[in-house]
């Protein structure tokens, strides 16, 4: 049963003093949500609280909590629009199961989180309560009906009057009422304030100089309320970072990435949730001369970068799902052409226009096998958000030395989460040298294949006595368009051999607990954090399940095989679809499995099980618990 | 004249002298009396007498018989896929300006597959030549109606006739925001032909050429009546246009149309029972998209000394 506080008007003797010293909960992590409509700013304020939490040492992750639609009706359920931020004592990998504390701006965001199932039973729930007694009738019952709905959970919800608070400081609550709320966190928390309102004129270091003396009052403000009204704190052990950090979401560091990498050319077209790479480059990649290129279209995008790249400059597009869809035929040529190229595709939930805000890791056979015929290309998945830095160097430095296309499978939870990680120290060696412009060698041949290893270099325009014609059709070494049988087997051969070559310069990848057990848990991307998470629970329950995360999909990791022999079971844990075992009509034999399952029972001839869900959000450390439990005979599969 | 190149490592121009042979590249597979041979010649011609540097030129094409075209030009040349040598053309140019650039394409290519980069292209006003070898029909697929097809012309996929009246590619061309040049000419009326194509290589910007090209395979009789008779055909005339004397002496009907002047283009363009050949617009004043993007080149050390300062904005 929920109780419901009415900090503001504590009974006992009107003061609000009364209530004493706070209690203090000291705890190893916390979950703290903060939903308002969107245009509410909870979205900023949650950043705010995670980069501060950040910079005094705590793990933190933080997401976002997107409306459905740009402009959601406000106080209903499609418009909750917010953060989670998950803080720890120690280093946090994704965004945990329930939330403890959640901070509502109305009574309707807190609905839709509770209806999302996204609330820890215990937890404390701080809600606006100037809809309480609105003047408007229909937002009284509402409150009503929401009350009641809410009854039945056992949240401890406090009121808060922080439209009335705020109103002592401007005129439109709606504007600033995200920084009372973060001067409440800060209380709750123990965050540094200082620390704080240096963050909050960053944020705001477009603003007039009035706007931010007002944000830093608001932030006061709610300090000082909590400070009074609260009787509890919550206790997070930081500990001092012993290396320099930098907080980010993955696209911005996909982006600043780019720049490591020497990048020089972007052409894209928008779509959520690869966009917003290309929003952070459009500012930043012209003070490196790269040039960001909106296109006019996905297929105009990723034409564009092949040129670029076939001049000698280095570029890549940015896409998600039905951009890649368009973007098939052309990626096709630049395997052909063997012209680099990266392709970053931040995966969203398909199929069609799908889910466009929501997570889902939805192309990975397609980044394989997206082309007609056969067309061998490297494909990578970053699993962390500084891997989403790190991994742009990587790949364009694989696009050129292996001259193809290297696919970058980023997804919606790395996009939009953002994570405090070491500062990279950025090597003037990660960038591309600038191709070679001298005249062509006696003999050189656009195609000239070393037999052995598929690889050749390739000659740019501007070389003298290189003048050659690159062509997708089949060719021979000399890029002579030619069909007969043994120039199409060897063209097809050379490129297939790049991938076998690749594949050698590789490592097994790591696993997770023990070398054997009962199951083995293997994921790619951005799942990792849970998986292991989850992993770490269920041996400290004494099960015998390890985990494996894969970063290369194409080529795979060597010594897979021989590692999944030593499990009894082995099983990827995904985001994308696959049939469950009871369903009806599904037998082993059609069961449509998840994708690398897929992937992986046809490359290793293992028996590879799958659990995979396409709920939009990313994975649940609890979920992907009970899901190894199911595995091994545990528990109940839900 | 040429710019300076981008990848800062690009030698000297060489002061050489090209011979019209050196820009013969592979033996044209196109059928004998096909209109891409005159194209060929016309531009070869022109290459050698612009003293276009080979090296550091760019022939760009989709797919389609006049899509063959780079394999042709011993310069540099990316045969690409059907529609997309515009995007492909851009990207070349806007990351190295210095090269010279050409697309060549069909009217399926253009017209339809790739309509959609054409009107961007058009808009980009990238500095590159662009060819429509108009032959009023896929020719590589062997007879199928194109955009540009007359209506009633019968095809493989409109055995009696094509159903709709023909798009206009001029009109469309010069209905287009920040099109800079607009010309027609025709595979035989070579003279004309290398005027046209020389004019459209000087111009800065993006040089849209419509040529009429005969397919003597699938569409023997659309340019039959053009060819033979001189009178069907109109000049357009101006010194800041083409001025071609032997084309004035063959064809007597001459209209003084200054290309500037956008209006008249674009009533000049409309269909009518004269075949127009001439510049239709020239306006060099519109700047073009890679001197918009136009950036300085930066060192290793300079990125990463920018990258520092990215990242110390997200230090905590
Ligand atoms: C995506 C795609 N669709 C269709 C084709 C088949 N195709 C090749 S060329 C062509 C049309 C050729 O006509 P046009 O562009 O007018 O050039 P022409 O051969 O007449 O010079 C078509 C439809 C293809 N290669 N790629
Ligand atoms: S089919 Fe027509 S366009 Fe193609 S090469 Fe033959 S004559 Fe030329």
């Amino acid at each position: 049963m929920t109780s419901i506080t009415e900090a503001s008007r504590p009974d006992a003797g009107n003061d609000p003093r009364a209530t004493g010293t706070p209690r203090s909960m000291k705890t190893p992590e916390h979950v703290v949500e903060i939903v308002s409509d969107s245009g509410e700013g909870a979205q900023k304020c949650g950043q705010i609280f995670g980069a501060v939490s950040a910079m005094m040492g705590n793990g933190v992750w933080t997401v976002e909590i997107i409306p459905a639609e740009i402009q959601p009706p406000p106080r209903s359920i499609g418009s909750a629009s917010g953060n989670r931020v998950r803080i720890g004592a120690g280093p946090v990998t994704n965004w945990g199961d329930r939330a403890n504390l959640v901070v509502a701006f109305n009574e309707q965001a807190l609905l839709a989180r509770h209806r999302l199932d996204a609330i820890a039973d215990d937890a404390i729930v701080l809600l606006e309560e100037m809809w309480a007694d609105h003047d408007d009738e229909s937002i009284r019952a509402e409150w009503s009906a929401a009350m009641e709905e809410l009854s039945a959970a056992t949240y401890r919800i406090v009121r808060v009057p922080m439209e009335e608070r705020c109103l002592t400081v401007v005129d439109d609550a709606r504007k600033g009422k995200n920084m009372f709320v973060l001067g409440m966190l800060a209380t709750i928390y123990a965050r540094d304030a200082e620390r704080t309102k240096d963050r909050i004129d960053q944020a705001l270091h477009k603003k007039s100089d009035d706007v931010r003396r007002s944000n830093r009052a608001l932030f006061d403000l709610g300090a000082a309320w909590a400070e009074e009204h609260l009787d509890f704190r919550v206790d997070v052990p930081t500990a001092p970072n012993d290396r320099p950090m930098v907080v980010m979401n993955g696209n911005q560091a996909l982006g600043m990435g780019a720049i490591a990498s020497g990048m020089d050319f972007l052409a894209m077209y928008p779509i959520t949730p690869a966009t917003s790479v290309s929003h952070y480059l459009a500012e930043a990649f012209p003070r490196v001369g790269g040039i960001v290129h909106q296109a006019e279209d996905e297929i105009a995008a990723v034409v564009a970068a092949i040129g670029a790249s076939y001049a000698g400059k280095t570029a890549f597009t940015v896409t998600s799902g039905p951009g890649l869809a368009l973007k098939t035929e052309a990626l096709g040529l630049a395997v052909m052409t063997e012209t680099p190229l990266v392709v970053i595709d931040v995966q969203r939930g398909g199929p069609s226009t799908g889910l466009p805000t929501k997570v889902e890791q939805s192309d990975l056979l397609a980044a394989l096998f997206g082309q007609p015929g056969d067309t061998p290309k490297i494909v990578l998945a970053p699993a962390t958000i500084e891997e989403c830095f790190h991994c742009v160097v990587t790949a364009r430095q694989i696009a050129e030395a292996f001259r193809t296309v290297v696919f970058v499978l980023s997804d919606a939870n790395l996009a939009t989460g953002v994570q405090p990680f070491p500062r990279p120290t950025p090597d003037p060696r990660w960038v591309a040298t600038l191709p070679d412009q001298r005249p062509v060698e006696e003999g050189a041949k656009p195609y000239g294949w070393d037999e052995r290893t598929g690889l050749s270099r390739r000659i740019v325009p501007g070389r003298p006595g290189g003048a050659y014609t690159t062509t997708g059709l089949a060719h021979d070494d000399e890029s002579k368009i030619d069909y007969s049988p043994a120039v199409n087997e060897k063209g097809c051969r050379m490129r297939s051999r790049k991938l076998a070559v690749f594949q050698q310069t590789l490592n097994p990848p790591p696993i997770h607990g023990d070398d054997e057990g009962d199951l083995l848990v293997v994921g790619w991307g951005s799942t990792k954090g849970a998986i292991e998470e989850a992993v770490d629970r269920a041996r400290a329950d004494g099960r015998r399940v390890s985990s494996t995360h894969l970063t290369f999909l194409s080529p795979l990791e060597p010594g897979l095989k021989e590692m999944f022999a030593r499990f009894e079971k082995v099983m990827t844990v995904e985001i994308n679809y696959s049939d469950r075992r009871a369903d009806p009509f599904v037998t082993e034999e059609n069961r449509r499995r998840g994708q690398l399952c897929w992937l992986l029972r046809a490359q290793l001839l293992v028996d590879v099980d799958c659990w995979t869900r396409v709920h939009g959000q990313p994975l649940a450390p609890g979920r992907i618990v009970e899901a190894i439990e199911d595995r091994l005979g545990i528990g109940a599969e839900s | 004249m040429s710019d300076p190149c981008s990848l800062l490592t690009c030698g000297e121009a060489t002061d050489r002298q090209v011979a019209l042979e050196e820009y013969t590249g592979g033996l044209p597979r196109w059928c004998p009396g096909c209109g891409d041979h005159a194209i060929l010649s016309g531009v070869q011609r022109m290459l050698e007498s612009e003293q276009v540097v080979p090296e550091r030129t760019v022939f760009v094409s989709g797919i389609g018989c006049s899509s063959r075209f780079p394999h042709y030009v011993k310069t540099y040349g990316f045969h690409g896929i059907h529609g997309r040598a515009l995007p492909l053309a851009t990207g070349i140019k806007l990351s190295r300006p210095e090269l010279d650039v050409f697309a060549v394409m069909g009217d399926g290519d253009c017209c339809s597959i790739g309509a959609g980069h054409w009107i961007h292209a058009l808009r980009y006003n990238v500095d590159m030549v662009a060819l429509l070898l108009d032959n009023n029909i896929y020719g590589l697929t062997k007879n199928q109606s194109s955009p540009t097809t007359p209506q009633g012309h019968p095809s493989n996929t409109a055995p009696d006739g094509a159903w709709l009246p023909a798009l206009n590619p001029l009109t469309v061309t010069l209905g287009v925001t920040n099109a800079s040049f607009v010309a027609q000419t025709a595979d035989w009326a070579p003279s004309h032909l290398y005027e046209t194509l020389r004019a459209a290589h000087r111009h800065r910007g993006f040089s849209f050429v419509r040529i009429l090209q005969r397919c003597p395979v699938f569409t023997p009789g659309i340019f039959m009546e053009a060819v033979r008779k001189p009178e069907r055909i109109e000049l357009l005339v101006h010194d800041d246009g083409v001025r071609d004397e032997a084309a004035e002496e063959l064809y007597e009907h001459h209209v003084a149309h200054d290309p500037s002047d956008l209006n008249e283009a674009r009533r000049l363009a409309e269909t009518s029972e004269h075949i127009r050949l001439g510049v239709f617009h020239r306006d060099p004043s519109r700047p073009t998209y890679e001197t918009t993007r136009r950036l300085p080149v930066f060192t290793a050390e300079e990125r990463i000394a920018v990258l520092t300062r990215e990242l110390d904005r997200h230090a905590v």
